[in-house]
């Protein structure tokens, strides 16, 4: 469904992206798991044809981003890093809006925002302008917009990222729901996230992929079993070195 | 047809976006005022004795100057700096509709603004028997007037997340555009540039066009300079988002 071939990105002088690739198939939640700044938003953005990659290319359903851009993004979602939403609407018209772009109209626009707003929970505040809601509301209504029109891959930057434990429960009950059908990919620095949701993790460090499993087998790659002690020998290195360039 | 809907998807909900915030009802009432205060304090309306507009329209080019960059700065630098541009163009659209939507609901938001001078042409009438052809080739020459500023707005908006940049950029390229024909300008120009150089700034100026068109004389000429000069600053734009979101 979702595949990603030898993906690069350089930003001047930084090579953040050094030739990622990886296959989610239907059914899958894959974790994608790295330190801050290891590329994971990157690869993300250049998956759902925001920016350009260097080298490389991603494919959505068959379709290439780069080639077939408007058929790809038709068979996604995407949940970009802090939900971003227009401030200046309401929950409703914005999903209304959304919901136009993909192509829905009439009465089928209508029953399609109304039954996201009840499955999001959003019923609430469906008439508040987005500027006035709470951070985790805001982060619903961006997962509301990637959700809508239940496409086959979903793509999520840290969708749980400054959310309450309740609320982290409620997206990832959500997300768990729909997983059967989808092929969905979930970035990450929160290890426990990778337990509570994920069918398979890929580690990224410093812009390389380091390691791809299952949790369990991940967990094995320790003495300890313990994804947290897999994850900083995997990426711990990089780290170091970076320091040490940049003092 | 995809194409069309999405665009015109995209400038309702700019458009909208104008009416939802005090943006617009500033606008207008600053608007309306300044072209009332110069219309009948500064050019002297009533005392000139004469039924027609030219005091009127005379003083759009200048109170454009302030007022459209007001307008255009928040287009894409406030999608930028609040990320929603990510959400924007990661949707099933392509970068034209979105530039071209966006575009369209600020000109038709400008032409909404100058539509409501309408008491101007009334009063007019009822005192004498204005050339109905003159006073329209006056609005028309507006509307294209506002267009050529509103695209450099555009421009000035896609190079900068930040909204105060993006108005003081605007306001330099559009007062560029007003005085490139202006003798004082050619003259220290002719002092030391070739001659191509300086008839080419001079012809960018948008004087000698809208003075032409507020003769009532519709020109093709004319019109073909503001559609060109709108053509190429959106695609400049075009050309600076692809630039700006890849690094």
């Amino acid at each position: 469904m979702l595949e990603c071939k030898n993906l690069e990105k350089r930003f001047g002088s930084i090579h953040a992206v050094r030739g990622i690739s990886f296959k989610v198939e239907e059914g899958e939640i894959l974790g994608f798991l790295g330190p801050n700044g290891a590329g994971k938003s990157t690869t993300m953005r250049m998956i759902t044809g925001f920016i350009p990659p260097n080298g490389g290319t991603a494919s959505i359903c068959g379709h290439d981003i780069l080639r077939q851009p408007v058929q790809a993004k038709t068979c996604l979602g995407y949940l970009p890093e802090n939900a971003p939403v227009y401030a200046e609407m309401t929950v409703t018209n914005f999903l209304k809006f959304v919901a136009g772009i993909r192509g829905y109209r009439g009465a089928a626009l209508t029953d399609l925002v109304e039954s996201t707003i009840e499955k999001c929970h959003l019923q609430k505040v469906r008439r508040q302008m987005v500027e006035t809601l709470s951070k985790g509301y805001k982060q619903r209504v961006c997962f509301a917009q990637a959700v809508l029109h239940d496409p086959p891959v979903l793509v999520m930057d840290e969708p749980t990222d400054g959310l309450d434990p309740n609320q982290k429960h409620t997206v990832r009950t959500m997300i768990k729901e729909m997983a059967s059908k989808k092929a969905i990919i979930i970035s990450t620095h929160i290890l426990e996230e990778v337990d509570a949701v994920c069918s398979r993790a890929i580690i990224i460090s410093d812009g390389k992929v380091v390691a791809n499993g299952t949790p369990a087998e991940l967990k094995a790659k320790s003495p300890s079993g313990r994804l947290e002690d897999v994850f900083r020998e995997l990426t711990i290195g990089s780290e170091e070195v970076l320091t040490r360039a940049h003092r | 047809m995809q194409f069309t809907r999405n665009m015109l998807r995209i400038m309702k909900r700019e458009l909208a976006s104008y009416f939802e915030s005090p943006v617009a009802y500033v606008f207008l009432v600053v608007f309306l005022m300044l072209l009332g205060f110069f219309t009948f304090s500064v050019s002297n309306y009533y005392e000139a004795g004469q039924a027609d507009l030219r005091g009127f329209f005379f003083w759009h080019p200048w109170v454009y100057l302030l007022l459209v960059p007001a307008a255009s700065m928040r287009l894409w630098a406030e999608e930028r700096k609040s990320g929603t541009v990510e959400l924007l163009l990661t949707l099933p659209v392509t970068m034209t509709q979105a530039i071209v939507g966006k575009f369209l609901a600020a000109w038709l938001f400008l032409t909404i603004a100058l539509a409501l001078t309408f008491p101007v042409v009334l009063t007019t009438m009822y005192l004498g028997n204005p050339d109905m052809g003159v006073v329209w080739g006056g609005y028309i020459g507006c509307i294209l007037l506002a267009g050529t500023y509103l695209s450099v707005g555009m421009l000035a908006s896609a190079l900068t997340r930040n909204q105060v940049i993006s108005f003081v950029l605007s306001l330099i390229g559009c007062l560029f555009l007003v005085l490139a024909g202006w003798p004082p300008v050619t003259r220290m120009l002719t002092e030391w540039a070739p001659d191509w150089l300086v008839t080419g700034v001079a012809s960018f100026s948008v004087m000698p066009h809208f003075e032409s068109i507020q003769r009532g004389v519709l020109d093709l000429r004319d019109v073909g300079y503001y559609l060109s000069m709108i053509v190429v600053m959106l695609f400049a734009t075009h050309l600076t988002i692809d630039n700006r979101k890849s690094s």
